[in-house]
């Protein structure tokens, strides 16, 4: 394997981690507050294809980024609503978003766009002078802005999350609720707000997929990235650093199977797309027995005067 | 008392209330859109009831949802949360179709039967490997049961593009990836002369297997219990780990043999587009929804099931009449799980007034004894 | 600093006035009138059920009123949420802390504040600020230190601080000395007074008759939701204030016959085992109980109880030592094979691990034999049988409920506890593990656990009795053993009780050491 492969692999690693990264950066703050949404893969979805309609009819990629964030919010207002306001069982009202968002982003494009198409998404920024380090900056300076951003996030997640009175309340919420209600922080709407981030969050995730990484919308475009990041969360044990290091391990491997695929190495592309399907369940076998940092009301309604 | 009933009445009506919400919903997106509402579901309920054909096509649709929903409910109700439907009718059809293709000669029923058990092991084996990482690792099984889903859709591809590829694709060099035909002796008996198979039978018989394996024997009520309380289950003797596996490898076994029915009923072959729908038409998910609507019990399920199957059969002929996408059924089935288990909120309101004030009268009978 | 938390209006009088709360089917505050001053100390006395923890609800916001009024200082106020009485400086410490175990103890005194360096946190700042306030009231702790690890005193300290910190000059205390030692309590009360005399006012809940007396300046008793009477504590009687709670004399004392004692049924040696938290919580105990008799397990909760009765019942796992039944040795076998041995277990925690809420009485009642005879011939269970059987023990146990198919969770907590009796004792138990039985019951309830623990003594089984109530303890037991850090501190013969002994074992004197002590 020559240099060149190995940093193209690299590069298009940390390219495809991007939409890991906003959805599982936003699973995160949603988690640490106590809500588990497994919509995330339907807001993805609905995300990508708001994005990619408005680009396409607007020709601008910015707007179309913004309506993204919107739907992923709205998507995020709904989880809220079911799981906090109506305290529905988590798990299925996520599985019941994902059917919605996958079942709606397929009906709109099938009624409004019809048929695949491409368009320019969003072009490479080459970071002036840190592009030109050797290896370094071929992996790392020559993205579309999406991908900076995302990697951004992981510091700007850390810091609210741990150097903020709005962490303190998120964390304490999903620590344990009756403490922070007691003490006059407002559990519902912490999770309101946490859910709703979340919700924008995967909606830019699905945007960075369809205007910026694939340039292209279909049926089903994400195939589980949504599910793959909310096991990166568990993954990375709620911090946001090691959901970081969860999804560039991932994205690698995702691109090591492309560009396997691409040398036609004697695997059967079938067999290699499996991949990241099963690392992820392997990683999650492997991390599920150290839930040691996990948010102790993850899952639970919260009634206040139950007791 | 009679504004009682009705209120008891209320929470079993929300499935239906939910339906109705859910259609509004589609009816106000299509009106925005442009197209008729009225029009678009006059077209999805000729498609679904208008003929002998459409009617059997409705059940023959709704057959999967209800093998599906059976496994769905003894998981659920075992307090593990089954996501896998897709892979495991997958993973059913996929044994059926090898083991049928591999015994040609052999007598048509005893085809059918070994096929059938074939699908319905490879179901539960599938189902039990989200059981035993839900046992042994603590696993989160709604993540292990869509990774298994894609997994098994994967593992489909390669098999169809590869070594189940029907010998003539490969001679014409047409290369579609799907099997042989089974032989026709192999095929599931048909009720009437319409595309309506034995397999509706055996799903409505094996819903009432279910209600009497949860509410009539002693492995239904560990299930139940588990589902209800780990701790009580385990203070009682239940090896909770194991029953929650059994709970996934019953889902699985019940989606696996709906794959198989799927195969000897209906396609006769295996096939595949690339991803799941081709060939599950998503019914591993209809099939959770088909189970919530019908409240987690499995008679429920069967006219859960054929509503279900309505809207899908229905929304084929929508499709081909107005040119509106069946995906509106998915979203819509999405607004219905939502909406169900946001409408548990109520329920559970609902029961907490009125067991308080039973327990009040249970109390207040106690002090006038005391007295 | 949060200046605007600190230098709040002081309290000098709250006045609360026909407060009124009504919930589905129960009138859990009927017209209460209650008043507290600053630099005094009111309790709140009653039963379990008798509206105290209801009205202290109200005074802090977490419910509102259906009527009546709150005025502060002479002015009506209305509370919306605690976040209202906080900034009308009122403070509430919980019975169950409110705190959040992997925060820090700064952490969580600083949560829903607003910080002085607005969207950064000023944990340094809050750090400073509560040595200051731990100086004055004598409240040591480290406000690094994360409260996890910390003991169940120092965290009760963190709770006080966490109110004082918001600047309270009125605190609502709900039992604060149920999880504390006879000597932790002196140290709280001195607390207390430091508190009184910088002119706070406090509310103090309890039904420890003796605390109530030495701590209050007045006491109002309440009854099923109404007041009875408030008085000043100079002139009580703990005779007299018992007799205002229930409405009739107490009787302190249970029949206790004699009864011959046979084998050996549980034995207990050198048993350790970690708590949920990983740490140790049991660090070699030996027990031994025999037929015939209660052994009585007295100490401060959480000192290992919970852990030891979950490992006898199979629940938890024990990292050493051994437990026998009957001389067979089932260590770290689970509840399966320890209900064929014939352990029946009434658990501390009845509605998570003695019973399923969902289900109906019947179920409940045949949970552990539901695959025996006569409830289930092979796979099949039999409806006729479990009903007839169900209403047997129904009837032959007094559970109150309208059926045996009423959901589980809509009976009383003692019928429920009637209702694990049932099914625990009617199996015909040779070791019971009776854990906090008769917690959060009523008197009427609590007699009836009570006689039917000594019957079933009279019978022959082997009962471990845990209980955090020491009269209990010295009411059934044959034998006294003290628990405290996972350790046995000594065991004495009920004919040799002597209660500050086993106080003083309790707080961790070993019982030599506290044999010297108290003689």
């Amino acid at each position: 394997m020559s240099w060149s492969i190995i940093i193209g692999i690299l590069s298009s690693g940390i390219r495809l981690a991007t939409p890991y990264l906003y959805a599982a950066v936003g699973e995160t703050i949603g988690q640490l507050s106590g809500v588990v949404n497994l919509g995330v893969d339907g807001v993805m979805l609905m995300g990508a294809y708001v994005a990619f309609f408005v680009a396409l009819r607007t020709g601008s990629l910015s707007l179309g980024l913004i309506a993204a964030a919107g739907m992923g919010g709205v998507f995020g207002l709904i989880m809220a609503f079911i799981s906090v306001t109506l305290k529905a069982e988590q798990g299925i009202s996520g599985i019941g978003l994902y059917l919605f968002g996958l079942g709606l982003s397929t009906f709109l494009f099938g009624i409004t766009i019809r048929n695949v198409q491409t368009i320019d998404g969003f072009p490479d920024l080459a970071i002036p002078g840190l592009s030109r380090i050797p290896v370094i900056g071929e992996i790392f300076f020559q993205h579309n802005i999406l991908v900076y951003v995302a990697f951004a996030l992981i510091p700007i997640a850390w810091f609210l999350l741990n150097k903020t009175p709005f962490g303190l309340k998120v964390r304490a919420v999903g620590q344990n609720p009756e403490a922070a209600d007691s003490l006059g922080v407002n559990v519902a709407r912490v999770r309101y707000l946490t859910v709703t981030l979340g919700g924008m969050l995967s909606g830019v995730a699905g945007a960075s997929l369809s205007i910026a990484l694939l340039n292209t919308f279909q049926q089903n475009l994400t195939n589980g990235m949504g599910f793959i990041a909310v096991a990166l969360v568990y993954f990375g044990g709620w911090r946001p650093v090691l959901v970081f290091a969860g999804a560039l391990l991932f994205s690698t491997v995702n691109a090591l199977q492309i560009w396997l695929q691409v040398a036609g190495i004697n695997v059967p592309s079938d067999v290699a797309l499996m991949l990241p399907y099963i690392v992820t369940i392997l990683v999650l076998a492997a991390m599920a027995k150290r839930r040691v940092n996990a948010p102790a009301a993850l899952n639970k309604r919260f009634e206040r005067g139950e007791s | 008392m009679n504004q009682r009933k009705l209120l008891d009445l209320l929470p079993r009506l929300t499935p239906i209330l939910a339906v109705l919400i859910s259609l509004l919903v589609g009816a106000v997106m299509l009106a925005l859109l442009g197209t008729n509402p009225w029009e678009a579901y006059r077209a999805l309920f000729i498609g679904a009831f208008g003929s002998t054909n459409a009617l059997a096509d409705t059940i023959v649709k709704a057959t999967p949802l209800l093998f599906v929903g059976l496994g769905i409910c003894i998981a659920f109700r075992g307090g593990v949360l089954n996501i896998g439907g897709e892979g495991q009718l997958v993973t059913g059809a996929i044994a059926a179709t090898a083991i049928a293709l591999s015994v040609p000669n052999w007598p048509g029923w005893l085809i059918i039967l070994v096929a059938l058990l074939a699908g319905t092991l490879a179901g539960a084996i599938w189902g039990g490997i989200a059981g035993l990482l839900k046992a042994h690792f603590n696993v989160n099984e709604i993540l292990s049961t869509i990774m298994l889903n894609y997994i098994a859709v994967f593992g489909m591809n390669y098999l169809l593009r590869g070594p189940m590829m029907d010998p003539l694709q490969i001679k014409l060099g047409s290369f579609t990836p799907q099997t042989a035909r089974l032989p026709r002796a192999a095929d599931l008996p048909r009720l009437i002369p319409t595309r309506l198979h034995l397999g509706a039978v055996i799903a409505v018989i094996l819903a009432v297997a279910v209600y009497i394996l949860l509410w009539r024997t002693t492995i239904g009520f560990r299930i139940r219990t588990v589902g209800k309380s780990l701790r009580a289950a385990l203070a009682a003797g239940v090896r909770t780990k194991r029953y929650m596996a059994l709970s996934l490898v019953l889902a699985g076994a019940f989606a696996g043999l709906g794959g198989a029915v799927e195969v000897l009923g209906l396609h006769h072959r295996m096939f595949t587009d690339g991803s799941a729908f081709g060939f599950t038409g998503s019914a591993g998910f209809n099939g959770i929804v088909a189970a919530l609507f019908g409240q987690l019990h499995p008679i429920g399920t069967i006219p859960a099931s054929f509503l279900l199957g309505a809207l899908l059969t229905g929304a084929n002929k929508m499709q081909r009449m107005m040119q509106i996408p069946s995906a509106l059924i998915g979203a819509l089935n999405g607004l219905i799980v939502l909406l169900v288990v946001g409408s548990e909120f109520l329920r559970r309101h609902r029961i907490k007034h009125t067991q308080s004030a039973e327990s009040e009268r249970a109390e207040t009978s106690a002090e006038e004894e005391e007295a | 600093m949060s200046k605007q938390f600190i230098e709040q209006i002081q309290v000098k009088e709250l006045v609360a006035r026909g407060i009124v709360k009504r919930f589905p089917g129960v009138l859990a505050s009927d017209h209460v009138d209650f008043d507290v001053h600053s630099g005094e100390i009111h309790t709140l006395l009653g039963e379990n059920g008798a509206g105290k923890s209801t009205l202290m609800k109200i005074l802090y916001g977490m419910y509102r009123p259906d009527a009546g009024e709150i005025a502060i200082n002479g002015d009506r106020v209305r509370f919306h949420s605690p976040l209202d009485a906080i900034r009308h400086g009122i403070g509430m410490v919980h019975q169950h802390f409110m705190l959040v175990p992997t925060f820090t103890v700064a952490e969580n005194v600083a949560l829903g504040l607003p910080s002085s360096r607005r969207v950064l946190l000023d944990l340094d700042v809050v750090s400073k600020r509560i040595e200051e306030l731990a100086k004055t009231y004598g409240l040591q702790v480290d406000p690094a230190a994360k409260v996890w690890q910390l003991s169940v005193g120092e965290q009760q300290r963190v709770e006080i601080l966490k109110v004082l910190y918001r600047g309270a000059s009125l605190l609502i205390l709900d039992e604060p000395t149920a999880v504390l030692t006879p000597q932790e309590v002196d140290e709280f009360s001195e607390t207390l007074r430091r508190m009184i005399d910088e002119g706070h006012a406090i509310v103090f809940i309890s039904h420890k008759l003796h605390e109530v007396l030495a701590l209050s300046d007045r006491i109002t008793v309440l009854r099923s939701g109404r007041v009875v009477d408030t008085v000043p504590a100079v002139d009580a009687t703990k005779a007299g204030l018992a007799r205002l709670m229930v409405g009739r004399e107490v009787i302190l004392q249970v029949d206790h016959p004699e009864v011959a004692q046979g084998d050996v049924r549980l034995a207990v040696h050198g048993l350790s085992a970690n708590g949920n938290s990983g740490l140790p919580a049991l660090r070699g105990v030996d027990l031994e109980v025999r037929a015939g008799e209660i052994l009585g397990l007295a100490g401060v909760s959480g000192n290992g109880q919970k852990e030891l009765a979950e490992v006898i019942a199979g629940m938890r796992r024990p990292t050493g030592g051994r437990v026998l039944f009957d001389g067979t040795d089932v260590t770290g076998a689970l509840p399966g094979k320890l209900l064929d041995h014939g352990l029946s277990y009434i658990p501390e925690e009845r509605m998570v691990d003695g019973t399923v809420r969902d289900f109906s009485v019947a179920e409940n009642l045949i949970l552990k034999d539901h695959h025996r005879k006569p409830y289930a011939h092979w796979v099949f269970m039999d409806s006729a049988k479990i009903a007839s059987e169900s209403d047997r023990l129904i009837e032959a146990f007094d559970i109150r409920t309208p059926s045996r198919q009423t959901p589980l969770k809509s009976l009383s907590g003692g019928n429920i506890q009637k209702l694990i009796l049932a099914r625990e004792l009617s199996r015909d138990p040779s070791v019971l593990v009776a854990a906090q039985p008769t917690r959060g019951l009523d008197v009427s309830a609590t007699e009836y656990v009570h006689r039917r623990l000594i019957e079933q003594r009279s019978a022959g089984t082997a009962t471990l009795l845990i209980s955090e109530d020491l009269d209990e303890i010295l009411n059934l037991s044959d034998r006294i053993a003290v628990i405290y850090e996972g350790r046995i501190m000594g065991i004495v013969d009920r004919e040799d009780v002597d209660v500050e002994r086993i106080g003083l074992m309790m707080a961790g004197v070993s019982e030599q050491a506290a044999g010297n002590a108290s003689a």
